[in-house]
């Protein structure tokens, strides 16, 4: 099984914000991630997909293609947007790292036909990040 | 796809600077010197290390997270950064009074110090001796 990793890197902001919650526990469990305006970050998403090399052309997917989803689903979507405002899939759930990575996995999953998508990386800065996998979905590559 | 179909883990980097000597007691000075080179000198050196901690578990609804940054922090604060870093590893760190201070050894001891974290489940634990060598331990 060959692991292919396409990076990208896309700016958007986001205020955590829960309505449910009164302001004081707001402030209390977000901190500054809940200042009213929202911040912004530059995310770096790694998309990796698993496949065996196809036997004529050498190639897993062709980088191509995956770059032409990327671009479309992610960068039109998110690339310099407000996460909560601007992103349907996003509404009603705190835009972390965690929630966007499973909506970024549900985004590109069916999209993919070539290989499988096996994991998708997002880190919010080089100090955070949030991994999806498929559950069961073999190794933590 | 539902969300629980997939599996979602939390990654989270740390740093501390700690010196260590490579010298394993089971072995004469001479075999000490051959194996372990540069990393045998008698005065020990120091790196300036980076510890990648993955945490999984349900994503709470109300927060959106697999656990608060906040108190993930202060338990690798607690067990790992404060007691190892600016320190002496084979001195200050009881482990190492009986094991090489290997890289490897060094990220299984960290594994061990964080995985009773009490809101997640530790999944691995990566230690980056140098920006070049890397070492990860998920517990088995």
């Amino acid at each position: 099984m060959i692991y292919l990793t396409r990076k990208i890197e896309f700016a958007a902001s986001h205020v955590y914000h829960n309505p449910a919650l009164s302001p004081a526990e707001n402030k209390r469990i977000f901190g500054k991630c809940n200042n009213p305006h929202g911040h912004g970050h530059n995310y770096t998403l790694e998309v990796t997909v698993a496949g065996e090399p196809d036997p004529v052309t050498g190639m897993v997917l062709d980088l191509k293609d995956l770059k032409e989803i990327l671009e479309r689903e992610i960068m039109q979507r998110m690339d310099h947007r407000h996460l909560n405002l601007e992103v349907p899939e996003l509404q009603g759930q705190i835009p972390t790292c965690e929630n966007i990575a499973r909506v970024i996995w549900n985004l590109l999953d069916a999209k993919i036909t070539q290989g499988k998508l096996h994991r998708v990386r997002l880190y919010e800065n080089s100090d955070l990040f949030a991994d999806c996998y498929r559950n069961g979905g073999g190794a933590r590559v | 796809m539902k969300p629980e179909t997939l599996h979602i883990e939390l990654g989270r980097r740390y740093r501390f600077s700690a010196s260590h000597r490579l010298h394993s007691a089971k072995l004469g000075d001479e075999e000490n010197g051959r194996i372990y080179g540069k990393c045998n000198n008698p005065h020990g050196h120091g790196h300036n290390y980076t510890v990648e901690i993955r945490v999984s578990g349900g994503i709470d609804p109300a927060t959106g997270m697999i656990s608060n940054l906040a108190d993930l922090d202060a338990f690798v604060h607690e067990q790992v950064i404060e007691p190892f870093d600016h320190r002496y590893l084979n001195e200050e760190v009881p482990a190492f009074q009986n094991a090489v201070p290997t890289t490897e050894i060094l990220c299984m001891e960290i594994f061990e110090r964080l995985k009773s974290f009490p809101h997640a489940k530790l999944e691995a634990v990566r230690v980056e001796e140098t920006a070049n060598n890397s070492f990860e331990y998920a517990g088995n």
